[in-house]
């Protein structure tokens, strides 16, 4: 039985019937332990979001202590140690738990729907991933609030976090919190790509995916290359900290170089971890605004995959100024020229389709094109800093500083307040005021061009990057002033933000299903979506589902159970229903196992016994987690059609 | 002087040439790009969410898919371009004629240089601390050691940075052909005061700078006066002689930098202006200027200080 | 009884979890700048020579509880580290093994084990060769010296016991050493 679209959304007929017990099947139970033991990937990516926001204005109140010690020269306001827990503690919150987990939290939130489905492929895996990420971020404070926070920087170079000059247990709380956020993006992005690659609508085969959908495969592909690495790499650090191996002791055999190739082929590579979903979020939201599908669908696709690809091979840029081969550098450079292609052409594509489209000047376009400006600039610094010779000179200064904040601001931040803009009716049911939007993107915009332009400046001029002073001889006091008072302009713009959400959360007006006319599968149920998602599950026949569809097409599954939690698994290349799937039920234990995993890597801080004996209970709360349940099993066998 | 862009070397100008073809190149790129992007949102037609959507036409299509191919093979062949300049950059800061080369050897420390000038004759080699002179118009290869953990080596004005790495021992060249003073400050971030470890480079000419060399290839001499006498009795009975050498004396440790000729320096510890004041300040409490240096408090009499001043006034 | 039972443990795990950070607190503390110790008329007083025997000398204090000595901090047991090299205790202590000195890394204590102990030992020297370093080693360093040492026979508390070092290995981290047997590893 199919109908229409409209209808579906509006609830009648069949509805009324089916929608109310797939509530009863999918809806949490109420109460705080039900709370905790969620499995929908809608709760789940807003704890995601929302805990990776709240991270985002810690390290941004350190960003903005840090400036302002360093508006004048010979400033004493904050002294060298904290300083230098500071910067470490800022760079750590802003790539460890706001960049890539926002990412990955709008992910979870979003694919699900967007490919048609009912939950993500691994519910209590998503689950256990957030209170990881929860529970090893707040360890991170907590250490640092006993002065314990890791300080030699965000890549930890040893020998300064080594064992003989990394000093107490900073550098020890910095190796667990990596361990605890790459496992945590290694569990989403399974998550995610099985989704992604196993779970899409009946119909929506790989060159009908949305390109946020392309995007978020691509990332959780690249993380599970990349991660291990660092992970590999922090862990023997810890070794050397705690166990006494000479991994990185030269006098012994060991390299100081080798800590800096683990982390930085996990670390380029990072970047594009949050770079990518971010030119997803932009991929669509011009079609959105445009009026018009994305101009080049195969070109951005496949200069998502290239990106992604080449993203392997750029490491070493970040070593230009040790004694590595010149030649083999040079390699490097090449490849990192290589990368902008993909983007340039991600770029034109996106040129293309705003000229040839009817604009709709809306807050999310304007987040997308302030963006675009300051991606630009960004990724024109990168070309400078990725030539040997050039960076031989910029390495290490604040024209680095500039360039770095310039991508990740305009490649990811921008496209993600874009994003926020854009689905906050989606998520909420509300919209956010348009007209403080404007503002706050003008504040915002003009903040981040007045804070890190003069960065670049300062570099050319000598300026080394983490030094918690420098004398007044050295002339860069005023940019430095200028610098700051942007830094305060970008606190005011968040604090509008911020207000602005708060507000709208409560008291915006109500949005529809669709209140910007998009095309993809997510605005095709109500707003906020029901637990279950969609009432019957879409089958898709374009690229546009929204927009447009085959005529005489079917346009929905039927026969899926509404009594349990069923959904349908397809194949990988053309989306043909393959296997009918019980999702797991919501249960405590990812939260237990997650706590018990937190405990033992702190013990293990603390005591070699505790490294082999604190593997116990995660042990036994896995156990619990996969023990079988009898009804369940039942259930299973009940409905199961043997030839 | 510290800047990229104002070279005193060669090594320094072929990079900022580099810079600037790159930032011509970029602006160029930059204002493209951007204005295509202005006038695609200036000239559209406005839209509402309501708008229906459509499919363009396919000639439309075709047409701005030209513009985006030409845009994409623009943007490959100026790649390209920068990317030869990049190597040619390479290859002329690798081709720095080495001839008569002045060889020092430098190595980093939590947070002060060592710098040995070597030489053919090893009674002619000398030491000294936190700076590097050199003869305008000669190469200098500086050999880059670190004591404890990665430092980086870079003069803004002369040459692009190396990084110093323990259990390696690496290589720099270059040449100052303006004579001044230079900044070089540490550029790897290497602990508490990172900020404060910065090399006072000055390029003389050279005949200058041999003047220079043979001022400091001499011992201390033995004053004659009894404040300083009395001042190099505390200097090496007390508790300076453990960390400090002073050619000349019996004071001969390495864990700190070499005070041989420390009145004739710019700057003390790379914090403090070389004044007397300033020095009773930084012997007294070096904490409070350079909180976490390696150096403790010395709390001397008021006697002891002024001649310990006084000697080490002397150490020219 | 089972509650009598929570309520106990609750209470051990609070008061183990406040013991933890309050133990947290003191080993990460770097006091760069120390309040400046008044000077001892009787600790400045010239030696009669540099050899002193091995009794309580003129210049003998009991100030490790007075303030000075921090051995729960892991950056003064770390700096104390760096000056047992710089300063050449290697020259006759070795990595901690003893070569001409005794062994530092033993629980064999000929002067005692204490801080004020192995203060004297270093600023009044001992017979058989321990110089008197009184007026050399600023007092400051001489209790970052004597908290290494007892570091090295796993004296300190673990969080502030240094890690191994960079270089040749000499002797098993001091992280790893037994207090009960220093010189072996666990």
């Amino acid at each position: 039985m199919s109908t229409d679209l409209e209808a579906l959304r509006d609830g009648g007929g069949w509805d009324s019937v089916v929608a109310p017990l797939l509530d009863r099947t999918w809806r949490d139970k109420p109460g705080f332990i039900a709370w905790l033991c969620t499995v929908d990937h809608k709760a789940i990516g807003r704890r995601f979001v929302f805990t990776a926001a709240l991270f985002f204005f810690a390290a941004g109140v350190m960003g903005g202590l840090m400036r302002h010690q360093l508006a004048e020269p010979d400033n004493s306001l904050l002294g060298p140690d904290f300083y230098n827990q500071l910067f470490t503690m800022h760079g750590t919150t802003m790539m460890f738990l706001f960049a890539v987990p926002m990412m990955q939290g709008m992910s979870v939130y979003l694919i699900p729907l967007m490919v048609g489905t009912r939950n993500t492929a691994f519910p209590r895996m998503a689950a256990c991933s957030y209170w990881i990420y929860l529970f090893g971020g707040l360890t991170l404070f907590i250490a640092f609030a006993f002065n314990t926070g890791a300080d030699a920087g965000w890549f930890a170079y040893v020998p300064l976090a080594g064992p003989q000059y990394g000093i107490g247990r900073r550098a020890d709380f910095w190796n667990m919190l990596v361990n605890f956020t790459e496992a945590t993006g290694l569990m989403v992005a399974v998550d995610i790509a099985t989704v992604i690659l196993k779970m899409r609508a009946p119909g929506m085969s790989l060159q009908r995916m949305p390109l946020f959908v392309w995007a978020s495969l691509v990332t959780s592909i690249m993380i599970i290359f990349a991660m291990p690495t660092v992970m590999f790499g922090a862990n023997l650090v810890q070794m050397d900290r705690s166990a006494g191996t000479h991994f990185f002791n030269p006098a012994e055999g060991g390299d100081v170089l080798l800590w800096q190739h683990l982390f930085w082929f996990f670390g380029h590579p990072e970047v594009y971890f949050i770079f990518i979903p971010g030119l997803g979020f932009v991929s669509e939201i011009i079609p959105t605004f445009a009026r018009r599908p994305m101009f080049g669908y195969d070109a951005v696709v496949l200069s998502m995959i290239a990106t992604g690809f080449l993203s392997f091979g750029l490491w070493v840029h970040h070593m230009f100024a040790t004694n590595l081969p010149e030649l083999g550098k040079s390699f490097f450079t090449a490849m990192s020229f290589m990368i902008a292609i993909p983007t340039a052409v991600q770029m034109f594509c996106w040129i293309a389709t705003l000229w040839t489209g009817r604009l709709n000047l809306r807050s999310p376009l304007l987040f997308v094109l302030g963006g675009f400006i300051v991606l630009l600039i960004g990724g024109l610094t990168g070309v400078m800093v990725g030539s040997v010779p050039l960076d031989l000179q910029v390495h290490d200064t604040y024209f680095v500083v500039a360039h770095l904040h310039y991508v990740l601001i305009g490649g990811a931040l921008f496209p993600l307040m874009a994003a926020f803009y854009y689905w906050f009716p989606k998520v909420t049911g509300r919209l956010m005021n348009e007209r403080i939007a404007r503002w706050q993107f003008a504040l915002f915009f003009i903040g981040v061009n007045a804070t890190f332009f003069p960065m670049h400046e300062l570099g050319l001029n000598g300026m080394p990057r983490r030094i918690y002073t420098y004398a007044v001889e050295t002339g860069w006091g005023t940019l430095n002033m200028a610098a700051t008072i942007g830094a305060f302009i970008v606190d005011l713009s968040m604090l509008m933000f911020v207000i602005d959400a708060v507000r709208s959360f409560l008291r915006g007006q109500r949005a529809g299903a669709n209140p910007w006319g998009a095309s993809t599968l997510e605005w095709s149920t109500s707003s906020p979506p029901p637990p279950f998602n969609f009432i019957a599950l879409p089958v898709v026949s374009s690229r546009d589902p929204v927009w447009s569809r085959n005529e005489g097409a079917p346009t929905h599954v039927s026969g899926l159970q509404t009594s349990t939690r069923e959904g349908l698994v397809t194949t990988v290349l053309d989306a043909i229903p393959d296997v009918r799937y019980e999702y797991p039920a919501p249960t405590i234990w990812p939260l237990v196992a997650a706590a018990f995993i937190i405990l033992w890597l702190v013990w293990s801080i603390f005591s070699l016994q505790g490294a082999l004996w604190g593997m116990i209970p995660p042990a036994i709360a896995f156990i619990a987690w996969f023990w079988p349940r009898r009804d369940e099993t039942a259930q299973g066998a009940a409905v199961e059609k043997r030839p | 002087m510290s800047e990229v862009l104002a070279p005193g070397g060669p090594q320094a100008a072929h990079i900022a040439q580099l810079w600037w073809l790159m930032l011509a190149i970029c602006a160029f790129v930059f204002i493209a790009v951007t204005l295509a992007l202005g006038c695609a949102v200036l000239r559209a037609r406005r839209a509402t969410s309501e708008t229906a959507p459509e499919s363009p036409s396919t000639s439309g299509e075709k047409r701005v898919g030209l513009w985006v191919k030409a845009a994409a093979a623009l943007s490959m062949l100026l790649l390209v371009i920068l990317l030869g300049a990049s190597v040619m950059t390479d290859r002329a800061l690798a081709r720095l004629p080495l001839d008569d080369a002045l060889v020092v050897h430098v190595t980093a420390n939590q947070w002060w240089w060592d710098v040995v000038y070597e030489d053919a004759q090893p009674d002619r080699e000398f030491r000294t601390a936190n700076e590097l002179y050199l003869p305008t118009g000669r190469p200098v290869i500086v050999k880059l050691d670190a004591r404890d953990v990665i430092h980086s080596f870079w003069i803004p004005s002369l040459t692009g940075k190396k990084d110093l790495l323990p259990g390696r021992t690496t290589t720099i060249q270059f040449r100052a052909d303006k004579a001044g003073e230079y900044r070089a400050p540490c550029a790897e971030f290497c602990g508490l005061q990172h900020a404060f470890m910065t090399l006072d480079v000055v390029a003389l000419a050279p005949a200058s700078f041999d003047a220079w060399a043979d001022a400091h290839r001499a011992p201390a001499a033995t004053p004659s006066d009894p404040m300083e006498l009395r001042g190099r009795e505390l200097f090496v009975s007390g508790s300076c002689m453990l960390c400090h050498a002073i050619l000349g004396t019996s004071a001969n440790a390495r864990s700190g930098p070499d005070l041989t000729h420390v009145a004739s320096r710019a700057h003390l510890a790379s914090v403090l202006p070389n004044t007397p004041v300033a020095l009773a300040a930084w012997i007294t409490d070096p904490q409070v200027a350079k909180p976490g240096a390696n150096m403790p408090a010395h709390f001397l009499a008021d006697a002891d200080m002024r001649a310990l001043l006084a000697y080490l006034g002397t150490l020219r | 009884m089972y509650s009598e039972c929570r309520s106990h443990f609750t209470r051990a795990l609070r008061i183990t979890v406040v013991l933890m950070l309050v133990a947290g607190c003191e080993r990460e503390e770097r006091q760069l700048d120390p309040p400046p110790v008044k000077p001892d008329p009787r600790a400045q007083a010239a030696a009669l020579s540099d050899f002193q025997p091995g009794k309580q000398g003129p210049g003998m204090r009991m100030l490790a509880a007075a303030g000075g000595y921090h051995e729960q901090s892991a950056y003064e047991v770390a700096q104390g580290k760096q000056l047992y090299r710089w300063f050449n205790c290697v020259g006759c202590h070795a990595q901690g093994g003893g070569a001409i000195g005794p062994a530092l890394m033993d629980d064999n204590w000929l002067y005692g084990k204490s801080a004020d102990a192995i203060f004297t030992s270093i600023v009044e020297g001992r017979p058989n060769g321990m110089p008197a370093f009184r007026g050399r080693i600023p007092e400051q360093q001489v209790w970052q010296l004597v908290a290494y040492v007892r570091s090295m026979s796993g004296l300190v508390p673990s969080g502030a016991e240094p890690n191994r070092s960079e270089g040749l290995l000499g002797a098993p981290p001091e992280n790893l050493r037994d207090a009960q047997r220093p010189d072996e590893k666990h």
